[in-house]
């Protein structure tokens, strides 16, 4: 019987062969945190090691609530940054990089094969590069921090394969929502998901990314697509790091393997409170929007923020629907100002956020009143997420979004291309 | 044997309403953190629960969020011990790291109500009420050792030999 991606990439890392089930004690290549880095060091300073034990494998971006919002934020963000001037810790990036799912991977750390722990849950997002990458809490990171290792339970693996192409209007987002709405919240559970299949490859590293990021919604420890000649492109264009691509074996052992069919899908939408609850973006045509948010490590890259300029260039957004957009990071803000996209959201009156997480996890940056219907293309829709306990969030694509901010209602992308 | 009651919510309870976003990203004090904890499940949690107390809840528990202070702020507000059908992972790892027992029970989760009176013995794996008395799932052995210790920082320290 072959081998996983994870039981290879975890078994390396072991010096042994490994299975799904074992508990394994590794190295793991690097260690991600953000604005909780604050919390980490105080974790850090109570097992008491004065110094960390492998400075260039903690990666450190400030994202989550940028440029900080109150002084507590601020005094946050300034106990981050001694820290990292005491311990010199070289791979730290302030306020003006970006979301770090998307920054990590432009600077080059998201490699194929490496094992990268995160203290977020939407570390997933790397498996778009072939990596092994999953979310851990702070206690953990400060931990690692300490002593340069974490223990691992070895995933069994949920492979989900797509055949065919999308239909015009229809993307990555919808694809990966009608995943989780079929399949429920909780249905990868402390399980690896590989995307694979005929149609895998015809997915941008973009698109990936929206995919492995949402993986965290089905309730995965990580997941993958099996590196190819565009994610080898992607990743000489930004790195001059070697790297090792590691796949599955053809006869490896799946928990499970799911077949969808692309030419069939139509654009998605989860509706309040929880990501599974997804229902055709069709079946809500009409509902009022007072807000939408179009951005964030979900959907906020160049190939997103070109799919809303082409709904809404030359046009006007709905006078009552507030539109606020995230680029991922500032390598995609510049993209996407050389490339005119700035200007077109701007010129249709969408508000241009600086690069962050801004209101997703409900700290600042556009918060909502109670009663007020948010669309979002993020990825989580929690009750009170993005602001009062009694407000609305609606996740969908950059194209669904966009038609939705023209209409200031829910509108079906297809019926506005 | 000190008995708590039952405080029993559905499936999918996630950690933006355990502990919410708002107040995530800003340091605080156990004490501060049980006043928020559960706030946009059941605003009467943090007004009304003792040490002791029990959370009985349906399957994925604690999904969404890395946030730690989920775990935490429970840990603070008293809770012995939560009960689910089965925990999200994350959450699962930083409820060990922390010292909160979190125990998968689904026969206890489908008898148990509001209010009931319960208890939990951990050497022998049981949670009882009344005259009912249910076996709970052991956790991995890998973990035992972490918990036995109180949680994910004394553990490193006693490794490192701090």
């Amino acid at each position: 019987m072959g081998l996983t991606f994870s039981e290879k990439i975890l078994g390396r890392k072991a010096g042994r062969v490994v299975r799904s089930g074992e508990v394994v004690v590794i190295s793991p290549d690097y260690c991600l945190s953000h604005d909780n880095s604050a919390a980490i060091i105080g974790e850090f300073k109570k097992i008491g090691v004065p110094r960390v034990k492998a400075p260039d494998k903690i990666v450190i971006i400030l994202d989550h609530i940028v440029p900080a919002a109150d002084e507590k934020y601020a005094q946050n963000h300034k106990t981050i940054r001694e820290f990292v001037r005491a311990q010199d810790l070289p791979h730290f990036y302030d306020i003006q990089n970006g979301v770090c799912h998307q920054v990590l991977p432009e600077s080059g750390f998201a490699l194929p094969g490496l094992v990268i722990m995160g203290s977020d849950s939407h570390t997933t997002t790397y498996g778009a590069f072939g990596a092994f990458s999953a979310g851990i809490g702070r206690t953990e990171a400060a931990s690692i921090w300490a002593t340069d290792e974490i223990w691992l339970r070895v995933p069994e693996t949920l492979r989900i394969e797509f055949h065919c192409r999308f239909p015009e209007g229809v993307y990555a987002k919808d694809a990966i929502l009608k995943i989780i709405g079929d399949n429920g919240a909780d249905r990868a559970n402390y399980e690896a998901i590989e995307f694979a299949g005929p149609a895998a490859g015809e997915f941008s590293l973009s698109s990936r990314m929206t995919l492995a990021n949402m993986a965290a919604e089905m309730g995965a420890k990580n997941g993958y697509f099996e590196p190819d000649t565009l994610t080898v492109a992607w990743l000489k264009a930004r790195t001059l790091r070697e790297f090792e691509i590691v796949v599955s074996d053809p006869d490896a052992s799946y928990e499970a393997v799911l077949s969808y069919d692309l030419s069939k899908l139509e654009p998605q939408i989860a509706c309040p409170h929880t990501v599974d609850n997804v229902k055709p973006v069709s079946a809500l045509v009409g509902k009022p929007v007072q807000q939408v948010l179009i951005g964030t490590c979900t959907n906020g890259r160049l190939e997103d923020l070109e799919i809303a300029a082409r709904f809404l260039k030359g046009r006007t957004v709905h006078p009552q629907t507030r539109t606020l957009i995230f680029p991922a990071s500032r390598a995609v803000f510049l993209d996407a100002l050389r490339k005119g996209v700035i200007e077109t959201l701007s010129g249709a009156g969408c508000v241009i956020m600086n690069p962050g997480c801004g209101p997703c996890l409900g700290a600042h940056e556009g918060l909502l009143a109670a009663g007020e219907t948010v669309v979002s293309t993020s990825n989580r829709n929690f009750r009170g997420r993005m602001g009062n306990r009694d407000s609305e969030i609606y996740l969908a694509s950059p194209a669904t979004a966009a038609a939705t901010a023209l209409e200031g209602k829910i509108t079906d992308p297809r019926t506005r291309l | 044997m000190s008995t708590g009651r039952v405080w029993k919510y559905g499936d999918n309870v996630n950690t933006d309403v355990i502990f919410p976003g708002r107040y995530t990203y800003t340091l605080m004090t156990p004490e501060e953190m049980a006043k928020h904890a559960l706030e946009d499940l059941d605003p009467e949690f943090a007004k009304s629960a003792k040490p002791g107390d029990v959370i009985v809840a349906g399957k994925n528990f604690g999904c969404g969020s890395s946030r730690e202070q989920a775990a935490a702020c429970l840990r603070a507000a008293g809770v012995k011990a939560v009960v689910a059908k089965s925990f999200a992972r994350i959450y699962f790892r930083n409820a060990i790291n922390l010292g909160l027992a979190v125990l998968q029970c689904a026969e206890a989760v489908d008898a148990l109500s509001a209010g009931d009176e319960i208890d939990i013995d951990f050497a022998a794996g049981t949670i009882t009420s009344g005259n009912r008395t249910f076996k709970f799932f052991p956790l991995p052995e890998a973990v035992i050792g972490i918990v036995q210790t109180g949680g994910l920082i004394e553990y490193t320290k006693k490794k490192l030999g701090l």
